[in-house]
């Protein structure tokens, strides 16, 4: 009520086309081959796919034991996957077949949340579900793999309950975990990076549409409100890069921990 | 004034996980300021922690678009 006697003495506003901004403004195709639509996400990840690919093979190329800068930074990335998160979260028995996975979700991860702030790209792919979903679908099958192949089809079901329980509860303890292990840990995991990705790309859309909308009120006053909205999305695009390397690192850590917990001898 | 209610639910429900990552957060400080050597430890434990509670809010935002 008070918003319209604000909005009255301010001067009028007159709403745009996309304003406010919905989820409708992910849905970006590009053009269609054969009925299917590629989308800005698909593009920006076959571009982050190839970029990868050239920086990967252009720094260990000529690897060498005295290393060049290049060198340098792709060993300081890979020896942080490799120790800070593989390592710490699989053990040190049996961590190293999967640092490559672990490796490529990494890095794969970060480009691709990294383009939601890269100017004149702006578009997180993991902003759109099917992408995490993707990714989770690798892990899952991975941790339940090696799970099984480790304690057996039956025996994986009782690993799932933690010895040493009264006999009564152990059903229940059964349905909390299988619930836990095939249900909740990858819908987590997935959503958590999707719902990130989505939530900040909507938060930087909100602060420059809004901005702008505010700068073409009629009102000078109005205008002079755009100037912290943009103040905001720009504070908000360092904050935003801090959270994608965040959901990177927390992607990373939780399928470490996942296949950590498939690979352990007890409870 | 237009609007969804569901919209203030959802920033009402927001409180508790910001809470509960608040809470680990100081934890993990109150941990490192006492014993600085156990920071590198404690790191992937509180990130671990903060991601499990704001999932909670994460399911907020997915419900919010059911």
């Amino acid at each position: 009520m008070s918003f319209n006697v604000l909005a009255s003495t301010l001067g009028t506003m007159a709403p745009a086309e996309g304003f406010p901004p919905t989820p409708e403004i992910f849905w970006q195709p590009l053009f269609s081959v054969a009925g299917v639509s590629i989308t800005r996400a698909m593009v920006v990840a076959a571009i982050s796919v190839v970029g990868i690919a050239w920086w990967l093979v252009a720094t260990t190329q000529r690897a060498a034991v005295v290393p060049s800068k290049g060198q340098f930074f792709t060993e300081g990335v890979y020896g942080f996957v490799r120790n800070g998160i593989a390592k710490d979260m699989i053990g040190s028995k049996d961590f190293l077949r999967f640092v490559p996975l672990l490796f490529s979700l990494f890095i794969f991860i970060l480009v691709n949340n990294l383009f939601g702030i890269v100017p004149f790209i702006q578009m997180p792919t993991m902003s759109r579900i099917g992408f995490p979903i993707a990714l989770v679908l690798v892990v899952y099958v991975v941790y339940h793999g090696i799970g099984i192949k480790k304690h057996g089809l039956a025996g994986y079901f009782k690993f799932l309950v933690p010895g040493g329980l009264p006999g009564w509860i152990v059903p229940f303890i059964f349905v909390l975990e299988f619930i836990t292990f095939f249900i909740t840990r990858p819908l987590t995991l997935a959503l958590r990076l999707f719902g990130n990705m989505f939530a900040g790309h909507m938060l930087l859309v909100v602060f420059i549409v809004g901005g702008w909308e505010l700068f073409l009120a009629d009102s000078f006053f109005l205008k002079l409100a755009a100037l912290p909205a943009w103040v905001l999305a720009f504070a908000f695009t360092l904050f935003e890069g801090l959270v994608q390397f965040l959901q990177a690192y927390v992607f990373t850590l939780l399928a470490a921990s996942y296949i950590g917990g498939a690979l352990a001898d007890e409870h | 004034m237009e609007g969804n209610l569901s919209l203030v639910g959802y920033g009402l429900a927001t409180i508790g996980p910001a809470i509960a990552v608040g809470l680990i957060f100081a934890a993990y400080i109150n941990g490192v300021a006492r014993q600085p050597e156990s920071g590198k430890l404690l790191q992937p434990i509180a990130i671990l922690g903060f991601a499990l509670a704001e999932a909670l809010a994460i399911f907020g935002l997915v419900l919010f678009f059911l």
